[in-house]
């Protein structure tokens, strides 16, 4: 039974190596939509299955740190790739995405093209990514301080532990509005619902979002395929579509 | 000093959490964990489930309820609204009416067994004694309910205390006002600032373990009474 069980074990293992190959890849959560969507497209593509885990670009530099199994990092800033690199858990960084941040509502209207809601602040609670964790958050802070309003606005400010659930807490219309990553709220060159502002890119410093092959993936030749998968004509057209700039 | 200006505000934040979800939940769940102890009715067994829930759902479904229904399109948010309150999500009063229903089954069924185990003959022969039902229950039923009240009231301050996903869910994490210990470590993980994560984590280790150890001899010094 043994015996059997570690044949059908072997099989499987060596129909997995041979020629279609698994990546297991943690990514920014801002990333989450167009990369189940470059997913689907790699393993149609190349036959190579990438398994993706979403969150905090903090909490996965703490996983990886410790331990984490996984070959590629799709960071949600160019800061943590670097130190990761540094830290010698990984190295071949590249800049996949530079991502855009909106302040975002799902009122219609409420969100006027020029921002100037931020100044009449007729609103309860404005949602950001904490910004010791989320470059998103970062920038809103830099966004608003370069604005002169931060310490207007700071009572009604809340935030979400990554930029999915800062989100969340303006999908949900427990904050009326805030500030998200455009590819959240962006699809197919247009706005999917309610009334957003693109914050200008003169408020706060570029969001460059690099991605590094780990130490663990460094002789899976998926992780590779992934990599190069990345840079093609193809993915800048997904990406381009959820509102990054290359 | 090893911990922060903001650890301190956020262990003070959690224990005053902790205490008025305490205090709140002895009065929600004496008469409730009474009515379960006692009754006959066919809603024994629904009510039973419903108060167990808690137990049962990961936090982050208790959390993504919570938040929905206090949002401004929620039944909770339209109520509160309408009375005047304003949406709850992201205030202390909304964190705790989340703890009261996270903790809730930690309430009832200490203070349920403990009814359930005194019978109904001390409440009859109050009875008999002319007392009414509501004095008996206080100068009868409760005193003799003592340890199961206290083990209550240790188990919802020490949950509360341990309470993470629902607070993450619909906290917003505001200083001083939703960012609570267990927060306050996450947000120290993911930052990185392993130093005071340490520093706050192994406090919370030292005082589940004293809470937990003086529950332990409450109950042995208890047995030690009964015959």
């Amino acid at each position: 039974m043994i015996k059997r069980c570690l044949s059908v074990l072997v099989g499987l293992v060596s129909a997995v190596g041979v020629q279609a190959g698994e990546v297991s890849v943690a990514v920014a959560a801002n990333f989450t939509a167009p990369m189940q969507r470059i997913a689907a497209q790699f393993e149609a593509d190349t036959g190579h299955k990438a398994v993706l885990s979403f969150g905090a670009t903090g909490k996965f530099y703490a996983q990886i740190k410790n331990g984490a199994p996984f070959d590629v990092l799709l960071a949600a800033d160019d800061e943590t790739p670097a130190r990761l690199e540094k830290d010698g858990q990984g190295g071949s960084r590249t800049t996949y995405a530079i991502g855009k941040l909106v302040l975002w509502s799902k009122q219609p209207g409420l969100v006027d093209d020029r921002g100037e809601v931020l100044k009449a602040a007729r609103f309860e609670r404005l949602a950001l990514a904490d910004p010791k964790l989320a470059p998103y958050g970062a920038a809103a802070v830099e966004a608003v301080t370069r604005l002169g309003v931060l310490d207007a606005l700071r009572p009604k400010l809340v935030q979400g532990e990554n930029i999915a659930q800062t989100y969340q807490f303006v999908a949900t219309g427990n904050a009326q509005l805030g500030f998200v990553a455009l590819s959240q709220v962006w699809a197919d060159g247009k706005l999917k619902e309610g009334s957003a502002w693109l914050v200008p890119g003169s408020l706060y410093s570029p969001i460059r979002q690099d991605a590094i092959l780990l130490n663990k993936g460094k002789d899976n030749p998926a992780a590779a395929a992934l990599l190069q998968y990345l840079r093609g004509a193809k993915v800048a057209g997904i990406i381009r579509a959820y509102g990054y700039d290359l | 000093m090893p911990f922060s200006p903001e650890a301190l505000q956020a262990i003070w934040l959690t224990a005053k959490l902790a205490a008025l979800t305490t205090v709140l939940l002895l009065i929600i769940a004496t008469p409730l964990a009474w009515w379960l102890a006692r009754t006959g009715s066919r809603w024994r067994a629904p009510v039973t489930a419903l108060v167990t829930l808690p137990l049962v759902l990961p936090p982050s479904v208790l959390g993504f309820y919570l938040l929905v229904a206090m949002g401004p399109n929620g039944p909770l948010g339209q109520l509160t609204q309408a009375l005047g309150w304003g949406v709850l999500s992201f205030t202390f009063t909304g964190l705790l009416i989340g703890s009261i229903v996270f903790s809730l089954p930690f309430a009832v069924q200490p203070l349920q067994h403990a009814f359930e185990a005194m019978g109904t003959r001390p409440m009859e022969v109050a009875a008999t004694l002319r007392a009414s039902p509501l004095d008996a229950f206080f100068t009868v039923a409760l005193p003799q309910a003592g340890p199961g009240l206290l083990t209550a009231a240790i188990l919802s301050f020490a949950h509360t205390v341990g309470e993470f996903g629902v607070v993450l869910m619909i906290g917003g994490n505001i200083p001083g006002v939703t960012r609570v210990v267990s927060t306050q470590i996450y947000g120290h993980v993911e930052a990185m600032e392993y130093t005071q994560a340490h520093w706050l984590a192994g406090g919370m280790l030292v005082f589940s373990f004293v809470v937990l150890l003086a529950l332990a001899l409450l109950r042995r010094s208890h047995a030690r009474v009964l015959p």
